[in-house]
């Protein structure tokens, strides 16, 4: 049995005073005290740059990073649909306790009863914090915000801004830090890439970077550290995340002890562009409305798949979506639609280059609607996917397949947001509290608002207070030994000089990832894969060719040492779906299914987190339980037969 | 496909660069530019070469990274970003001039990589709305008729990337500013600070190095995000009658 306890410390009282008595019970730090203290913010997206501002603005010091060579290109800024918030401006019915029920059922039960509902709390002061700062939200023609419907709810509480919600809201945190760095509370290095965090006493005291620019590998002191590097979906090299994010910063926290919990949770968005060659650098999302229109169907036999889609008679056509969920049809979630396009896809009847396509046809809807209709609704779609393959999906059926869009897992927090590191903060999609085992449309933006503008800021107190500002030298031991270690491995890297791309490397991992860690796992391909990871993380470190230098901008070493970090993290990925013998949201076992191939949850036995400790290089990781208790939540099966 | 590359390669700190001669053979026509250039990168460290550095990161148009100029036109022709042009839009044999945006304010990196951080100084002069978190009043509280809210929408659009810059031939910034000027000023909660924020942005801006607009519209024609140069009229205005009340007014 392992050797911690973890404390959730989620308040007493009923589900909905919860947050109130924290916040009244919590520990201040008066303003004059505030300027003490120094925090160190890594990543600049929703959560970290909001969280970053918010402390300059409450007279925190505080040392922002990011890697890329402006806050403001944080990947946040490609999310397009929107932001949930319960503000019921439709007088459909929402409420906190309606968004709350959505997001915990859409997770599948598998994510933290309280967090989730002190989400759905604080959800209406996000939309008004942003109306302050100058989101230009969409408006109806009165001037009142208007709103859209998502996936997994039956109200309309979508706030958007075209198809770029999260640009907008990613300018506007920009804005507030940019705001906080003319006041000098908030001083920014972009550029640079946090490499490892540092302990001093057992608490998280600061971090070691690289300098991008001139490699210099610098240390950072502080009173606490704020880990907001969103997810680890690049760990299948293909995803539609950007091709910088990375792992690291949370990997390397997990090395120093951090538990990292439900890393297995991986949502895969079903209607991508389709891989077209072994060239292709990533993944492009269709937005999920396309579904309202569109018909998902593949040949029925195999041998129609080279054939135009035009030459395949109506009879020879399988929709199978429309087949196998008769009431949701094309409308299926996205855990399910994505998997019924890998079996048929599996079966050989998929199309396109590789054989790893569906079609999403919208002849019908333009026979119904015209072809103007179509327009006006996707136009912008239709214009994108043209773009990128050439082809007119006003003519020919488009052509989509499933992607890795989204991680739920993350480090480990309590109701603090508090990693079991005292002093490590992990918030946004690094952490791992709010979506469970699925992510509903919507509801990342509203997370990562969340953490960094109205939860963090409240919980970061109990902390902070009793310190007072009494953070240890960047001179200590424990910094110049991160430091060399550091320098060590860079070295190590650029002296190998082998044969193979670090590409190389990770396109083999995400491969691997994706087969047998995707869409449907299986006890026998997770063991494979689990050995697999030995064997490759031995020929990387010893085949791997990297140039260059270490003192200058050097890209392919900073790929490197992400992909060194992808190849042990994706062990650890196999790891927990292999601990994990249910079904549930975005994690399919298929040993572990109904008749009818339908996800089997066992909440008797898997109704915990479960959180993993390093237990050293070479060495299987430690599983620690966080058992879940659900108060206000009776748990369900999902159908959508 | 095969194309003939002339890529700028500059090493880190010397100021200097120079066209490198590369063959780019059996390149898909589905790839995307940047694809390619992967392919060519992937290549030259096969070959035990330094391969070509450049920022990008979302591929998808969006976080303004791309900072190539291609063939001369800053993010390459058609609308959009670097990312978002594919190899098929080239002939087959063509020679493709790859190179940094040449803006003075943005001082070359290394090979295409250049410093843009004079827009993040820019918009740290003002390019904000002064508010605190926390208890912000509803966000219905104050209407804000659709056509102002589509409007300042059209410019917050703006993706930071740089190209207006690079391809203005007066290095000139104001397609950039302007749109952060507009979208804040149009709406009702930017303009307590409107005539500051101008005033800021503008004198930041000159501070940089950027050039003054002569209505060139090169920027307009370059913006992958589509933001129209009548913003920077606007923005002309509103900087002479913010100047003109600072001078008479010590409030302004």
């Amino acid at each position: 049995m392992s050797t911690i306890t973890l404390d959730p410390k989620v308040p007493a009282g009923p589900l909905a005073d919860k947050w109130t008595n924290f916040k009244t019970a919590s520990k201040l730090v008066s303003p004059a005290n505030k300027r003490r203290y120094e925090l160190i913010v890594v990543g600049t997206g929703l959560a970290g740059g909001s969280a970053a501002a918010v402390f300059g603005e409450q007279g925190y010091n505080v040392k922002c990073f990011c890697y890329q060579d402006s806050p403001r290109r944080a990947h946040s800024i490609a999310a397009q649909g929107g932001i949930n918030a319960a503000k019921n401006y439709q007088n459909d019915g929402d409420s906190v306790d309606r968004l709350f029920m959505d997001t915990i059922k859409g997770g599948d039960f598998r994510s933290r009863e309280a967090n989730v509902y002190r989400l759905a709390q604080v959800s209406g002061r996000i939309i008004d914090q942003c109306v302050a700062q100058g989101v230009p939200f969409a408006r109806e023609y009165g001037g009142m915000l208007a709103n859209r419907s998502f996936g997994g709810a039956q109200v309309s509480r979508t706030f958007y801004a075209r198809g770029q919600t999260g640009q907008q809201l990613l300018l506007g945190v920009y804005s507030e830090l940019s705001h906080q760095i003319s006041a000098g509370t908030v001083k920014m290095h972009p550029r640079h890439e946090m490499l490892d965090l540092v302990l001093v006493d057992g608490h998280a005291k600061g971090i070691v970077t690289r300098n991008m620019v001139t490699g210099e590998i610098e240390s950072h002191s502080a009173d606490a550290v704020i880990l907001a590097t969103g997810g680890y979906g690049n760990a299948f090299y293909l995803s539609t995340n950007a091709m910088g994010c990375n792992v690291t910063a949370t990997y390397r926290a997990y090395r120093r002890g951090a538990l990292f919990a439900n890393p297995c949770f991986t949502q895969i968005h079903p209607t991508c562009i389709p891989v077209s060659g072994e060239y292709q650098s990533k993944l492009t999302l269709m937005s999920e409305s396309l579904r309202n229109d569109g018909r998902v169907w593949v040949p029925k036999r195999k041998e129609d798949c080279g054939k135009k889609p035009s030459d395949i008679p109506e009879e020879d056509r399988d929709y199978f979506l429309e087949r196998k969920y008769p009431s949701y049809g094309n409308l299926a979630p996205r855990d399910i639609s994505s998997r019924s396009a890998k079996e048929v896809c599996d079966e050989g009847r998929g199309v396109g280059p590789g054989g790893l396509g569906v079609y999403m046809d919208f002849a019908d809807a333009i026979k119904r609607l015209g072809e103007n209709t179509v327009r006006e609704r996707y136009g912008n779609l239709f214009e994108m996917y043209e773009n990128i393959t050439g082809e007119n999906a006003y003519r020919t059926p488009m052509r989509i397949y499933p992607a890795v869009h989204y991680t739920m897992g993350g480090l480990w927090v309590d109701y603090e947001l508090q990693s079991n590191i005292p002093g490590l903060f992990v918030i946004g999609e690094a952490n791992f509290s709010d979506h469970g085992a699925n992510r509903l449309g919507a509801s990342a933006l509203m997370q990562g608002l969340a953490d960094g503008y109205f939860v963090l800021p409240y919980t970061i107190g109990n902390y902070l207070a009793p310190l007072r500002g009494t953070r240890p030298e960047t001179a200590r031991p424990e910094f110049k030994q991160a430091e060399e270690e550091v320098r060590e491995r860079i070295k190590r890297l650029l002296s190998i000089k082998g044969t193979r791309t670090v590409d190389s490397f990770h396109k083999e991992i995400g491969k691997l990832l994706w087969d047998e860690c995707g869409m449907a796992r299986s006890k026998e391909g997770l063991e494979k894969a689990i050995r697999r990871f030995d064997e490759i993380r031995e020929e990387f470190w010893t085949t791997v060719r990297v140039l260059g230098d270490g003192d200058e901008l050097n890209q392919s070493l900073e790929k490197a040492g992400r992909v060194a970090d992808f190849i042990e993290f994706g062990q650890l990925m196999c790891e927990d779906a292999l601990d994990r013998n249910e079904s549930c949201g975005g994690h399919f076992r298929v040993e572990y299914q109904t008749p009818e191939g339908e996800a089997l949850r066992n909440d008797e036995d898997y109704f915990y987190v479960s959180a993993w400790k390093h237990t050293g290089d070479g060495k299987r990781p430690e599983l620690v339980k966080e058992p879940l208790h659900y108060e206000g939540v009776k748990l369900a099966t999902r159908s959508y037969k | 496909m095969n194309f003939h590359l002339k890529i700028w390669r500059q090493e880190e700190g010397s100021g200097q660069g120079t066209f490198q001669d590369l063959e780019a053979k059996d390149i898909p026509s589905e790839a995307s530019f940047l694809e390619m250039l992967d392919i060519v990168n992937d290549r030259l460290t096969e070959a035990g070469e330094e391969p070509v550095a450049f920022d990008h990161d979302c591929r998808e148009g969006i976080c303004g990274a791309c900072s190539l100029t291609i063939n001369g036109i800053p993010q390459g022709p058609g609308r959009g970003t670097a990312c978002q042009l594919y190899m098929r839009k080239f002939n087959d044999g063509e020679t493709i001039y790859i190179e940094p945006f040449r803006v003075g304010a943005f001082p070359v990196v290394k090979d295409l990589v250049v410093n843009r951080s004079a827009y993040d100084r820019i918009i740290t002069a003002g390019g904000f709305i002064s508010e605190r978190c926390g208890n912000a009043q509803d966000a219905n509280d104050t209407p804000v008729p659709k056509t102002v809210a589509d409007y300042a929408m059209d410019a917050a659009a703006c993706i930071g990337c740089g190209a207006c810059a690079a391809a203005c031939p007066n290095g000139s910034a104001m397609l950039f500013v302007a749109a952060k000027v507009g979208h804040l000023g149009l709406l009702p909660q930017g303009k307590p600070e409107a005539n500051r924020r101008v005033r800021g942005m503008v004198a930041q801006m000159d501070k940089e190095g950027f050039g003054n607009c002569s209505n060139f519209y090169e920027c307009e024609a370059v913006c992958p995000a589509g933001v129209p140069a009548a913003f920077i009229a606007k923005m002309n205005r509103d900087y002479a009658l913010a100047s003109a009340r600072h001078a008479v007014e010590a409030t302004a």
